[in-house]
């Protein structure tokens, strides 16, 4: 705690002693989570080594050959997840942020427009991602037009993550551009910026700072559904685990594939817990509730 | 009116402006000459701010004109923003870009409005924050500093753009009184360097001291107006001297 580094005043009885209670209640505490997290773990792994098929489950999903022989190909795969991750997080950036500004847009004029936006949103947020996969995997090249030429599977599945995504990220932007307080706004438009350009210069900055954190757990639900890309054929890390498993009749590279997404995952799930605490600091000016 | 008067900057006609089914403003009639600073005074909910904020086109009016300089920018043809250019307002809450530096809370509109290179733009943000002695918070964000300073800047960075009229919407209601002195000291040097002024205020004595005229609003309606030191020493109507007795009153408490 910042408060135990050393003051040069010297500290009165009342202060010492409530430091004092403080640390043992912090002692206390952590001393309990230690505790209760071994117990949990004891019986968790005693539970899972004594269950009657545990042998079995332990050579199908944890053998090490299996493990060793598929890292390599799987790997390979996930580069592909990679790429799409890449191209799919920039397109609903793009693509998301437009459809926010579309929808925030204050004039009657563009009722329309703002009720095609609300559309949109509706009904890509209530698809199952799974669904739009199959209908832009399948639909698209369905359309046979030829001028596209064959279209890989892995640039259909970005297109639907994109449009899927998007409708979410779309939301979020939305919330953060109308948590700027109007006042800004007023206050740019009576300085003669446009509406343009109060949205660029003056909102949209601020609102990016409010909406940094979920956009973070969006990005992060991102970077595991690219994983769904297989089920259109595009070998990616876990098609390429799926052709394992079918090789070595072994579950252990769908276990391996699970691992690297984890692995993936991690950096971002830290700096989206680091952009929360950081904000969270900043707006409640050092309270401890 | 009985004064020394230049051109005309702000001619306000017969302007109504109703909300859904309240009518918030019943027909204003007002005139801002060069140089001049005009009071609104009146007690909340009077229309004193919607007034200035149709003034500024932030509001669109519901009848009547407005003319700035002779041009009628109450003519939904004109550009409302080349308008509002010419058109300084200054909130009662400052309402100072949160995200950005008091500097670039200056520079913003000099580069974005009037096309200044950032070099320019920089240098006269200086010079204006040097002018109120915040040079040195140049790189301070709004929170960092108090009312009066943020509403210091607030005001320089309404007068950087040079606006042939600067709107104050009761710049110094949400100020600690030790405060409002630096800014209605801010107010006093502007109108010598002959900035045009029209200002709600609860200021009184500022009003009485400094302004040229003085507009008492009541119910949406111009109750009376005079120059200031007739309206202050000799109202005429008994609303106004209500009023003024009980604001003093209320003054005279704290």
């Amino acid at each position: 705690m910042s408060n135990d580094k050393a003051l040069p005043v010297e500290l009165s009885d009342i202060e010492r002693n409530r430091r004092a209670f403080r640390k043992s209640k912090q002692r206390k505490s952590t001393l309990v989570a230690l505790v209760s997290t071994v117990v949990f773990a004891v019986v968790a792994w005693l539970t899972l080594v004594n269950s009657p098929g545990w042998d079995r489950v332990q050579q199908s999903f944890f053998d090490p050959n299996a493990f060793s022989a598929s890292l390599p190909l799987v790997l390979d795969g996930l580069l592909l997840n990679l790429r799409v991750l890449f191209f799919s997080a920039i397109g609903v950036l793009v693509f998301g942020l437009l459809l926010a500004l579309l929808r925030t847009l204050r004039s009657p004029i563009f009722t329309p427009i703002r009720l095609l936006v609300r559309g949109y949103v509706d009904l890509f947020r209530g698809l199952p991602l799974i669904i739009v996969l199959y209908l832009v995997g399948f639909g698209v090249p369905g359309l046979r037009l030829d001028f596209l030429g064959r279209i890989p599977a892995e640039v259909l599945g970005t297109i639907a993550l994109v449009l899927t995504y998007s409708a979410y990220v779309a939301e979020v932007f939305r919330a953060g551009i109308e948590a700027v307080h109007p006042s800004q706004r007023l206050a740019a438009r009576s300085l003669g910026l446009t509406y343009a350009q109060s949205m660029r210069l003056v909102v949209l900055p601020q609102a990016l700072r409010k909406v940094a954190p979920p956009l973070m757990n969006d990005f992060v639900s991102l970077q595991k559904d690219v994983g769904l890309i297989s089920v259109l054929g595009a070998v990616d890390a876990v098609r390429a685990a799926q052709i394992q498993v079918a090789h070595f009749a072994n579950f252990t590279p769908y276990v391996v594939a699970g691992l690297l997404f984890v692995l993936l995952a991690i950096p971002t799930v830290r700096l989206a817990d680091y952009f929360t605490t950081r904000l969270a600091k900043r707006e409640q000016a050092g309270g401890v509730l | 009116m009985s004064l020394d008067l230049g051109p005309m900057i702000l001619n306000v006609r017969n302007l109504k402006k109703e909300f859904e089914d309240k009518s918030v403003l019943k027909g204003i009639d007002l005139e801002v000459y060069r140089g001049q600073i005009v009071a609104l005074i009146g007690s909340s909910g009077s229309g004193k701010s919607t007034l200035l904020r149709c003034i500024n086109l932030l509001e669109e009016i519901s009848d009547g004109q407005i003319f700035l300089n002779d041009e009628d920018i109450s003519d939904p043809k004109v550009n409302q923003d080349l308008i509002r250019r010419q058109i300084g307002l200054v909130f009662q809450a400052y309402n100072l870009f949160a995200h950005l530096s008091i500097l670039e809370n200056i520079t913003l509109a000099l580069k974005h409005v009037q096309g200044l290179d950032t070099e320019t733009a920089k240098a006269k943000a200086l010079s204006l924050l040097e002018r109120i002695g915040l040079a040195e918070k140049a790189d301070s964000y709004p929170d960092k500093l108090s009312g009066g300073q943020q509403q210091r800047t607030a005001i320089m960075r309404a007068v950087a753009l040079e606006p042939k009229l600067l709107l104050l919407d009761e710049v110094t209601s949400a100020l600690d009184p030790e405060l409002v002195g630096e800014v209605l000291e801010l107010i006093r040097d502007l109108k010598a360097g002959g900035t045009s002024i029209l200002m709600a205020t609860h200021e009184l004595t500022f009003a009485r001291d400094v302004a040229d005229w003085v507009v008492f609003l009541d119910g949406g309606v111009i109750i009376e107006e005079g120059p200031a030191k007739e309206f202050f020493t000799n109202p005429q109507n008994p609303r106004t001297i209500e009023f003024l007795t009980r604001l003093r009153r209320r003054a005279g408490d704290a």
